[in-house]
């Protein structure tokens, strides 16, 4: 079976954000990009996947953007991926165009079982792949904690306000990982060399434009700090009465 | 009639949930100022409170009723949702951006052809235009974003955009439509509900506890507080890698983004990614040992202290003021 794995190159988590000189951008300066940790959880359910169905299975990594993307496709084919796409875009694309340069590519591929990180903490649209699934006609389950294949069977659970909810599916079709599914797997020294050897197709993305704009980026208006009221319990009714009477919240 | 906007409701169990009545009241208002019709629709087997949405503005509602499609489908749903836009020729979806919304829209929006704008925490149509805000890097910053296409799916974060009913019903048309709906390729056959526990990512209260509390073992301490509260349970990063807590309850950029009322943080130093996930919190009450700790920057109230001596006296208080 092939299987796809997608993959983001994101600013690590304990960025702090900056505005770029456009007003529409961060400032890359100073910024360390990793894979967006959600699809750490997808790389390790694809090759989860490919160890339990055997045979020729092969997983294949694909990532939209540019160059430096290559670094968390590397990083995937490390962790014990096959092979890699990258889709190369030179201007940024809104999840839309992602999606259909993704799913043009898994198309090409004929991958039936595709997998994605939930979100990329980026821009946090939490869509792609609903968006690639309802392009290909996929099936697809979103934000999954657990994940069972029997031949053709899918059945999932994703998470929801205040609980799971238990999914069947069928195949082809569109996972995207959630923190819980599993441990992702440390890329062994051994799989750092592999992955050098391993070969990176670099492909332009034929892509329309976006259908969304961004006008402006900004930070949201810093909050200003409030007071220490105090520094034991004695200081709790003074909480209480301020909670009650000033913020009116209890 | 063209140029409408469709408000697409959640009910879970044969009830709309508060975020649906924010749907409602968000696209009424919208359709005001973009000089639109607004109507919403609802899928599944029976919806026990439609009536109440008529308080909200709207002027048509549509329950799109199935036995089948009691339950979500992402696939029957979505069959559902896009036929009726067609039918009912709307150039704007709005849905809530829960567990629901997020699915649901994007599939909406491949089917529609539309350009799709999720999370928005303002929406401004001041020029004749939509525009929507909404916060990315979990919060860390925000885009001003425009919908290029004609056709446009938009979702609103829960709990920002209060509906406020008024006190005249619009005395919206209701109507019920049987469905056959055979795409269930996808379906949900079973709900796991967590312990009965509110979720963080609809609580109106919010009580966090982190590495501060020393171990799993104390965080009844967090619970109890929660509880006379009547707030959900929430957690750091640190405390959840380190399997104190389920995944479910985390907070911050590889967690939940919440925007409660009140958040409560105990034992939390606020590592940025934290910060970024609850900072727009309406309150922030922090109780931390260290002083200089970087929660207290973005705090109302803070308390800085033992969290073992304070929560405690601070649950009783809390409780005696309910009583």
């Amino acid at each position: 079976m092939k299987i796809a794995v997608c993959v983001s190159h994101v600013p690590d988590t304990a960025t702090r954000v900056k505005i770029g000189s456009d007003n529409k951008s961060i400032d890359p300066s100073g910024v360390t990009y990793v894979i967006n940790p959600y699809d750490e959880f997808a790389v390790e359910e694809a090759l989860k996947t490919k160890e339990s169905v055997g045979g020729d299975s092969q997983v294949v990594v694909l990532s939209v953007g540019s160059e430096q993307n290559k670094e968390t496709i590397r990083k995937a084919l490390a962790m014990g991926a096959d092979s890699g796409v990258l889709l190369k875009a030179d201007n940024p694309l809104d999840s839309m165009g992602i999606a259909k340069a993704l799913a043009d590519e898994i198309k090409n591929q004929g991958a039936e079982l595709v997998f994605f990180g939930k979100q990329s903490v980026d821009y946090d649209n939490s869509i792609t792949g609903q968006l690639t699934s309802e392009l290909l006609s996929y099936s697809c389950v979103a934000v999954v904690v657990s994940f069972k294949l029997a031949g053709n069977k899918i059945t999932a659970e994703r998470e929801i306000e205040g609980g799971k909810e238990v999914v069947e599916s069928e195949l082809p079709a569109i996972i995207t990982c959630q923190k819980g599914l599993n441990e992702p797997r440390y890329a062994s020294l051994k799989g750092i060399m592999a992955a050098k050897k391993k070969v990176i197709e670099e492909k332009p993305v034929a892509v329309s434009e976006s259908f969304t704009e961004i006008l402006k980026m900004h930070l949201p208006s810093p909050k200003k700090a409030g007071r220490i009221i105090g520094t034991d319990s004695s200081a709790v009714p003074e909480l209480v009465k301020l909670l009650r009477e000033e913020a009116k919240v209890i | 009639m063209a140029n409408k906007i469709l408000a697409v409701l959640e009910q879970r169990e044969g009830l709309l949930k508060k975020s649906a009545f924010e749907t409602v009241y968000v696209a009424a208002n919208l359709a005001a100022k973009l000089k639109l019709d607004a109507e919403a629709v609802v899928v599944g087997s029976s919806v026990e409170n439609i009536n109440e949405i008529a308080k909200y503005g709207i002027k048509k509602i549509v329950h799109l009723k199935s036995d089948t499609l009691k339950n979500y489908s992402s696939s029957g749903y979505t069959e559902a949702v896009s036929d009726y836009a067609k039918t009912t020729e709307a150039d704007y979806l709005l849905l809530s951006n829960t567990a629901f919304g997020k699915d649901l829209a994007p599939h909406l929006a491949v089917r529609m052809n539309a350009g799709i704008l999720m999370d928005c925490i303002n929406l401004s149509a001041d020029s004749g235009e939509l525009i929507g805000t909404r916060p990315i890097y979990a919060g860390k910053s925000l885009v001003d974003v425009k919908i290029k296409s004609a056709k446009k799916v938009i979702t609103i974060r829960p709990n920002v955009f209060k509906a406020v009913p008024s006190d005249n019903s619009s005395n919206p048309e209701i109507t019920t439509t049987e469905i056959v709906n055979t795409n269930l390729k996808t379906k949900v056959v079973e709900f796991k509900k967590a312990g009965g526990k509110l979720d963080v990512a609809e609580a109106d209260i919010i009580v966090s506890g982190g590495r501060g509390l020393k171990g799993p073992e104390n965080f009844h301490l967090i619970e109890e507080l929660a509880d006379a509260l009547g707030a959900a349970v929430g957690a750091s990063r640190a405390v959840v890698d380190a399997g104190w807590r389920p995944h479910g309850e985390q907070v911050g950029q590889t967690g939940k983004t919440v925007s409660p009322t009140l958040y409560v943080a105990c034992g939390i130093s606020g590592a940025i990614q934290h910060l970024a996930g609850m900072s727009s919190a309406k309150y922030i009450v922090a109780i931390n040992k260290d002083k200089d700790a970087p929660i207290f920057s973005i705090a109302d109230y803070g308390i800085a202290g033992d969290i073992f001596e304070i929560i405690p006296v601070l649950t009783q208080e809390i409780k005696k003021l309910k009583d």
